[in-house]
């Protein structure tokens, strides 16, 4: 009888410390990385924890649609700026094709939002789209290698050169961001505005828009921003900067978020 | 216990050609694939995933179901099994080794593969997969092979061998589990975004898996001495007709919660799977083929005649295989990449070196169970003929 109970025991308490563990552990491998200010935040209400982290850098981008509507072809300007900077090669096919920002219809870059007799606005914008550096990535949780990953200060980067091309990140992104190198990028880069400065990819990896931090390092805007002149089409900046051009813009506009429902917390903000 | 492979009738070096003609037609459209990149395959930018991860996705399930005869037999005693038992457990190597064939053929840089092992990372399920298929692979080879070598000296299988046995059990669930996890994880993706995804993995594994075992005791009776006998065949059949009937439930349910629920997301890929979206159904043929299959399967195995007579439950397992590998091995993977995030519907058409070199991993994968059940059953002949 008395070595029953001490093995029972002996069971309530491993299973108890198990049990006290096995939250912080869970937390550990959803987020992929331990952060105390998981802990201090999991007792408040889901509504909360959507909020981007109240610390650190955070960088972001808002996106006026009334610009981009009063100036056609300047989404096309910070296309061709983007993908310049870039090498990002240039396809036929859709097949083969690979972006980092391009423009889409409404239905498209905003799937969820239903309207009836929808407004003239809606019915002509292009809107441009482009990885949203989650604060929450699912690419970053699903791939194996750790070759996306996120910064500090929120940019979701890549490792290029560890990326095996298991595409699980691209079934993993909610948004379409992602672009694989189906076959040798190097021939179809446009020789005459090749950028000796940053990296071509080979094939066989993904890639996406890395808000331009090769640039960012340098202290210049992202390509696809200063395409934009000072229109004010596409403001870029640190989003927990009380003082941020950014911030003013967040306070002072109705903004909207792509798929704000799936808990990702995009980092790119949309004023229509 | 090798060198029972080295020897055989014409009739098996026959088969061994046959499957090494096709290894090779895979190996050289290989070759191709690795010096231009998946480019050559049908997958696209939306289609990012095309048959070779389907396959994997299914050939996962065929793995798993070996215990669905290794259960029976050494938890339940079931003697019945005895002597399959291990046919099942060599099933599951030949699966598992498919699986991970299609996934290096899957893969934009093989080479960087032990990239996953280098730089471990636990939040990507991929990681847990590739651990948890590896572990299953080891078991099955050992178990197998020290259970045969025990047989083949007309001794006890040694006792330490146990452990490994009990945890092949659950290990079996796990591979399924955490392969569905692959796709119920992952946000924005309806049609996968479904909890009830491991399960319904699970009872489609355990019906086509064993419904492929029926049929390969049957052929085994057909060319060799060794015959499983009726009562082990009709309990697999019992097995398989089970799992397939809460298969069906399972896609039932789906059907219920897309349709009665009315949200256009979980509707979509269902209604592109089996009636078409927007005028666009590629799918719609091969899943309709998948359902009727099921249907004609399943009453075939209800049926007393149909079930008994062996040229009929021959018939009735290839048609249910057949549904299950259409459901899984095209719909459900291709499915659920339309629509695209952006809401756009890509076709997808596998290239003629993607399907050479499908063909060649599941030749390869005969090609393993061949030479495994050549030894397997040599050692059984040795003992009938003492």
């Amino acid at each position: 009888m008395d070595i029953k109970r001490r093995q029972f025991l002996k069971i309530a308490g491993l299973s108890t410390i198990a049990g006290l563990g096995a939250p912080a552990a869970f937390n550990l491998l959803l987020k992929g990385e331990s952060s105390p200010v998981s802990f201090a935040s999991s007792g408040s209400s889901p509504e909360a924890s959507q909020e981007a982290a109240p610390t650190g850098v955070r960088l972001g981008m808002v996106i006026d649609q009334n610009v981009f509507d009063a100036y056609r072809g300047l989404a096309q300007k910070c296309i061709t700026a983007c993908h310049t900077v870039h090498n990002v090669p240039k396809f036929d096919n859709p097949k083969d094709e690979i972006k980092w920002i391009f423009e889409v219809p409404y239905e498209k870059a905003f799937t969820a939002k239903s309207h009836y007799h929808k407004n003239e606005q809606l019915h002509d914008s292009s809107f441009p789209v482009l990885c949203n550096h989650c604060d929450n990535p699912p690419c970053v949780r699903a791939c194996p290698t750790k070759a996306t990953f996120k910064r500090k200060d929120g940019i979701v980067a890549m490792d290029y050169h560890r990326c095996i091309g298991c595409r699980f990140c691209m079934a993993a992104c909610p948004y379409g961001m992602r672009s694989f190198n189906w076959r040798d990028p190097r021939p179809f880069i446009d020789k005459t505005t090749y950028n000796k400065e940053f990296p071509t990819r080979m094939r066989g990896v993904v890639e996406k828009c890395n808000f331009c931090v090769e640039r960012l390092a340098k202290g210049l805007q992202p390509a696809c921003v200063e395409a934009c002149g000072n229109s004010g089409a596409m403001v870029f900046g640190d989003m927990n900067d009380p003082h941020s051009e950014i911030r003013k813009k967040l306070a002072e506009n109705f903004t909207i978020q792509r798929k704000p429902s799936l808990g990702t917390t995009p980092s790119v903000f949309y004023i229509i | 216990m090798l060198e029972k492979a080295l020897t055989g009738s014409n009739r098996y070096w026959g088969w061994i050609a046959v499957l090494l003609a096709f290894m090779a037609a895979g190996a050289l459209s290989y070759v191709q694939q690795y010096n231009y990149g998946l480019g050559l395959t049908g997958m696209s930018r939306d289609v990012s995933w095309g048959v070779y991860i389907a396959q994997f996705t299914f050939l996962v399930g065929v793995a798993a179901s070996g215990v669905m005869v290794v259960l029976p037999y050494y938890l339940h005693n079931y003697k019945t099994f005895a002597k399959i038992t291990i046919l099942g457990e060599f099933l599951a190597v030949a699966s598992v080794s498919m699986c991970l064939m299609f996934i290096l053929a899957d893969l934009g840089q093989p080479l960087r593969a032990l990239n996953v092992l280098l730089h471990p990372t636990p939040n990507s399920i991929l990681f847990w997969d590739m651990i948890v298929l590896n572990v299953y692979l080891f078991l099955n080879i050992f178990v197998g092979w020290v259970v045969l070598t025990a047989e083949k000296k007309d001794v006890a299988p040694p006792k330490w061998i146990k452990p490994f046995i009990y945890i092949s059990i659950p290990w079996a669930v796990s591979i399924h589990t955490v392969t569905a996890f692959l796709y119920a994880g992952l946000p924005g993706r309806h049609f996968w975004l479904t909890a009830i995804l491991a399960p319904r993995f699970l009872a489609s594994a355990f019906a086509g898996g064993p419904a492929l075992l029926i049929l390969l005791c049957l052929i085994i009776k057909r060319v060799t001495k060794f015959d499983a006998g009726q009562e082990a065949i009709q309990k697999l059949v019992t097995i398989v007709t089970y799992a397939a009937l809460i298969n069906v439930f399972f896609v039932l349910l789906e059907f219920f919660t897309a349709y009665y629920s009315n949200i256009p997301g979980h509707m979509h890929t269902l209604d592109y799977l089996f009636f078409g979206l927007h005028g666009q159904g590629q799918l719609v043929p091969w899943m309709r083929v998948s359902t009727i299959f099921g249907i004609i399967a399943i009453v075939m195995f209800l049926v007393p005649a149909t079930r008994k007579r062996e040229d009929t439950l021959a018939i009735a397992c290839v048609l249910l295989f057949f549904s299950l590998w259409i459901d899984k091995g095209i719909g459900l993977v291709i499915g659920g990449f339309v629509p695209s995030p952006l809401e756009e519907i890509t076709a997808y058409h596998p290239s003629f070196q993607e399907i050479m070199i499908t063909l060649g991993v599941w030749a390869a994968g005969f090609f393993i169970l061949t030479v495994l059940y050549k030894i397997a059953l040599g050692v059984k002949e040795e003992k009938m003929v003492s």
